[in-house]
């Protein structure tokens, strides 16, 4: 096939072509050669530093570590939330061989529900870097763990990462409260401290945790980690250790606080309990509650609408943020005003024909009792809650120095000093009015204001707050939930603390206080019965708030209806009267019947703060209720 | 065995044959059919070469045990090639090449699939062959045969001739596809006509129809393939996908500096963010663990070998085994040039392994058969020249 061989070849021209072309040939070489050496100086003289930032930043990966969330704990140590190690199902998908057979062994191993597979393929289609752990299910129980730890060969990419979660033991009972922490949120994120947040993943969303979120989160350490390619740790370079955060020592008093929330009997209501010396807060209730460990791991869709079209409003924080007309519980702060402005002393009287009407009008202003309660002092007044004693002094009084001498007491305002979310509720004033209605203050609605009726509202805590500074003889302490912030104790007297409320007379107020005693102990009080077996002596007065009208939109049936048209009860109370060690108020919607309900209530607690071995049964004290709602009577 | 041959021959042979034609004692290299220089330059850079790999292989002895057996398999097929004589390799270049043809065209049709290309040739339980590796040789060997009988410089006829010897196995590995192998069978075959003399001006005339069919190969171009040059062409615009490779390794051997991490220490290669460290990106292991200092006592052994290897060629006594000879020491060169270019950005990336130093069998036959070739036409000189 090749054509035949020349013979006449020349041998000394070939070998000289081939000499100069080979000669070439070197010259190419060496210039490549060339080529190659200098574009390797420019990569390892030139251009090495930045290529050794470069492999350094391929190697070493910064690492937050999130710090532990301060503990909270109540006054007595009881803790209230901690963190519970808990573990996550996480799964890499690049070192999955083959993502729906592990899915599907999953779902079986686990019994994980479908929605949970469906979220995860959601979420997994996202963009994300490659080698990152994608969550596929939190909060594995123990069984589970130990069913993936057999058949861990065949789960290559899936691992159980752990995370302390944050748990409330008695969330139900504290969930208003303590408040609860939950994902931090994109608004949130904007607004965070990076470096501080950095790998925290919670933030306190409301109550104590959001109120004091800066001293139990801490401070983010950080840690240096040499990783390789797929992401995965091998050595750690250096670290700075986090900063944990303060443990929180409560003024609550965990029995107390249960025993408020078992009286309340899932009724909607609160009850509000405070140390008059030292403004701890002992109890704060609001009910019904909620389970707030379902808020930590992000609740699921169905539950929270549930909680939140409940008719009861079991999310709602009645304690701080219920306004409520106070009725005749304010009594007695009304008494303490006439006397400090000298509208009354106490030993002024008036007569008390069944009513009271302003000079020059014909409308009668009625005393609950028809007849009227005769000639009434002071300490009369507050004992038999007589209406026309208190119209003659919120007139005497005017609008005026009533909002006054009321905002001292700390109605109208933000009283506490650590309450998240606290409302100031509503003091009406000429001004107010003017501002929200652009009408003048008329002389009939000051003899409404003057019983704790019209525009008046009031928080469960307002008036545990203003009946603590009443046995405290006037004195204001802040009320105050934290009693010890890591091993600083929260001082006792703290800014911005309502000036004291000074009588000219300083036994006069133990007439107030008398006529309050005489409300639960004296032969015509309006809670007698509640006094009955005393032990020690005790002051208090009853309240009945009117529903006058539903919101538009509150669909009822009759029964219902019926039920949430009836009068809240109320009831404000400290013990002992000589050493008051705890001032209490509470407020039972809809309860009837007066103010008894409420009064029972209040003396629970204080038999429970005080009697520290006859602990009060909760079961007898509803028989107590049962009887009495049988059995009538007005305030 | 006399020890004044052992002693001559450690000082190395005469280069060129006497002047006088008279026959003086052989040494025993000579012998043997070996050239001793090569040889202990390929040593050398075999033995480097294991060194890499142990650390590019994430310190596997067995890596560098199994590499180190191909090595002496290979090198025995050298030795065994070398003791053919040139008018051997002269006498069954057309059916080498012919049988080569036989088997790219077999594999076109019932070849084994393998990284998206057919390549392989699979008679189960036997062997897994790769045609195309053979035909780096064959090609060569076949234009160089059929130069040995045209006078030189060659004519146009025996250039469209040359042309269509080159260009059928180059189409046949080029549609497997196999771009990589497809270059180095061209431009193993082409050196030959190029040192054959081939004429300045169509030289001139092929550089320029190269230029022209840029576009049409662009459009007849696998996905794959376009997307590895504009990979090559802006790396990062797609730095976790196709980029990576080529970031990876210029950032491994920029960071290695002048002296290097340190044999063990890169911690591009053993951290793994390096890819084909062991195989096609093994230099970047050595650039970045060795440093600049590394990379050019490398590419010096390299030179070295290429240098003895020309010489080699000039010094044979026909043009056959000129041509050859040139053509296969230029080839490993050209090996050289792509890998390093390739691995250090100022090339794209096609699949070449960096001669000796890379892991995998393959290429080291070859490239050892080759130079069992060379060594083959050294040292059958005088034989020829009778």
């Amino acid at each position: 096939m090749l054509k035949r061989p020349n013979t006449l070849k020349n041998s000394e021209q070939e070998l000289r072509i081939f000499r100069v072309r080979a000669l070439l040939a070197v010259l190419v070489v060496f210039t490549l050669a060339g080529l190659l050496t200098s574009r390797l100086v420019y990569l390892q003289i030139v251009q090495h530093d930045m290529y050794s930032t470069r492999s350094e930043n391929n190697r070493v990966r910064v690492e937050p570590l999130p710090p532990n969330r301060g503990l909270i704990y109540d006054r007595n140590g009881v803790l209230l939330a901690e963190n519970r190690p808990t573990y996550n199902l996480t799964l890499v998908r690049e070192r999955v061989d083959n993502l729906d057979e592990t899915l599907a062994l999953l779902v079986d191993l686990l019994e994980l529900p479908e929605e949970e597979i469906e979220a995860f393929n959601v979420r997994s289609r996202q963009r994300q870097r490659p080698f990152q752990p994608a969550l596929l299910t939190s909060d594995l129980s123990e069984a589970q763990i130990a069913r993936l730890a057999v058949n861990r060969h065949r789960l290559p990419g899936v691992e159980i990462e752990a995370q302390p979660l944050r748990y409330y033991p008695d969330a139900e009972i504290m969930a208003h409260t303590l408040g609860y922490v939950g994902r931090i949120n994109a608004e949130e994120m904007e607004t965070l401290d990076a470096g501080r947040y950095a790998g925290t993943h919670f933030i306190g969303k409301t109550g104590v945790e959001r109120f004091y979120e800066e001293e139990l989160h801490g401070q983010a350490g950080l840690r240096k980690v040499e990783t390789n390619a797929r992401g995965r740790v091998l050595r750690e370079l250096g670290r700075t250790d986090p900063v944990p955060g303060k443990n929180l020592t409560l003024t609550l008093d965990k029995s107390l606080q249960t025993l408020a929330y078992e009286l309340l009997d899932g009724r909607r209501g609160s009850i509000v309990a405070i140390v008059p010396g030292t403004g701890e807060i002992l109890a704060m209730v609001s009910t019904p509650g909620f389970d707030s460990n379902q808020f930590v791991t992000g609740i699921d869709v169905a539950s929270y609408r549930d909680l939140q079209q409940d008719l009861d409003l079991p999310l709602f924080n009645r304690a701080t943020r219920g306004h409520y007309p106070p009725g005749s519980t304010i009594k007695p702060f009304l008494a303490l005003a006439g006397l400090v402005e000298g509208v009354i002393t106490p030993d002024s009287t008036i007569n008390d024909p069944g009513y009271y009407q302003l000079p020059n009008d014909s409308r009668r202003y009625r005393n609950w009792l028809r007849w009227g309660h005769g000639r009434v002092d002071l300490e009369r007044a507050l004992a038999v809650s007589n209406n026309t004693y208190f119209y003659t002094l919120a007139h005497d009084l005017g609008i005026d120095d009533l909002h006054d001498q009321m905002s001292n007491f700390g109605f109208g305002r933000r009283v506490a000093h650590d309450v998240q979310g606290e409302s100031g509720a509503l003091m009406p004033s000429r001004d107010w009015k003017r501002g929200r209605f652009n009408q003048p203050w008329y002389p009939g609605e000051t003899l409404s204001v003057g019983i704790g009726q019209g525009y008046w509202q009031v928080t469960p805590l307002q008036l545990a707050s203003a009946t603590a500074t009443l046995a405290n003889r006037g004195h204001w302490v802040k009320p105050r939930l934290a009693r010890q912030i890591g091993d600083t104790p929260v001082p006792r007297d703290l800014p911005d603390t309502l000036d004291d409320i000074v009588l000219a007379n300083d036994s006069w107020w133990d007439r107030v206080f008398s006529g309050m005693e005489k409300v639960v102990s004296g032969t015509e009080g309006t809670a007698r019965r509640t006094g009955v077996g005393l032990e020690y002596r005790m002051g208090g007065k009853s309240g009945t708030a009117q529903v006058f009208s539903l919101g538009q939109d509150q669909r009822y049936n009759a029964d219902e209806l019926a039920e949430r048209l009836r009068d809240h009860a109320l009831f404000v109370a400290f013990a002992p009267l000589d050493d008051p060690q705890i001032a209490v108020s509470v407020i039972v919607e809809n309860a009837g019947g007066g103010s008894t309900h409420a009064a029972h209530l209040a003396r629970a607690m204080t038999d429970a703060w005080l009697l520290e071995d006859e602990a009060p049964d909760v079961e007898e004290v509803r028989e107590v209720l049962e009887e009495d709602d049988a059995n009538v009577e007005g305030n | 065995m006399p020890w004044h041959y052992i002693a001559r021959s450690m000082r190395g042979h005469p280069v060129r044959p006497p002047e006088s034609g008279i026959a003086r004692r052989k040494s025993i290299w000579e012998r043997i059919h070996l050239d001793p220089w090569l040889l202990g330059l390929l040593l050398l850079l075999m033995g480097s070469g294991l060194i890499v790999l142990y650390s590019a292989s994430g310190q596997s002895i067995d890596a560098v045990i199994g590499q180190g057996v191909r090595f002496l398999i290979a090198l025995v097929g050298m030795v065994i090639i070398a003791q053919f004589s040139p008018s051997t390799f002269l006498r069954f270049a057309p059916l080498a090449y012919c049988i080569g043809v036989a088997m790219l065209i077999a594999v076109d049709v019932v070849g084994d699939v393998g990284m998206g290309a057919k390549r392989w040739l699979v008679i189960p339980g036997v062997i897994r062959f790769q045609p195309s590796e053979m035909m780096k040789l064959a090609a060569p060997l076949m234009v160089a045969a059929y130069l040995n009988r045209c006078e030189l410089p060659p004519r146009l006829r025996d250039i469209v001739v040359c042309g269509v010897i080159i260009g059928v196995p180059v189409v046949l590995t080029a549609i497997q596809p196999d771009l990589g192998t497809s270059l180095l069978v061209s431009s193993a075959a082409l050196i030959v006509v190029l040192l054959a003399g081939l004429s300045w001006r169509l030289i001139g005339f092929i550089t320029a129809l190269g230029a022209a069919a840029v576009p049409l190969l662009w459009m007849n171009m696998h996905n794959y393939q376009r997307q590895r040059v504009l990979t090559f062409l802006n790396p990062e615009s797609d730095p976790l996908g196709a980029g990576w490779n080529i970031i990876q390794s210029t950032t491994a051997i920029g960071s290695g500096g002048l002296w290097g991490k340190g044999w063990l220490q890169g911690t591009q290669s053993q951290l793994e963010f390096l890819p084909e460290r062991h195989t096609d990106f093994i230099i970047a292991v050595l650039g970045e663990e060795f440093g600049l200092v590394g990379m050019l006592v490398l590419l010096f052994l390299y030179l070295l070998i290429v240098s003895r290897g020309l010489w080699m060629a000039s010094s044979a006594q026909d043009t056959f085994g000129r041509l050859v000879a040139g053509s296969i020491i230029l080839t490993f060169f050209i090996y050289v040039f792509v890998n390093m270019g390739m691995v250090s950005g100022i090339l794209p990336v096609v699949g070449v392994p960096l001669p000796l130093v890379s892991y995998g069998g393959t290429s080291s036959v070859t490239l050892l058969a080759g130079f069992g070739i060379l060594m083959s036409i050294h040292a059958h000189r005088r034989l020829l020249s009778r």
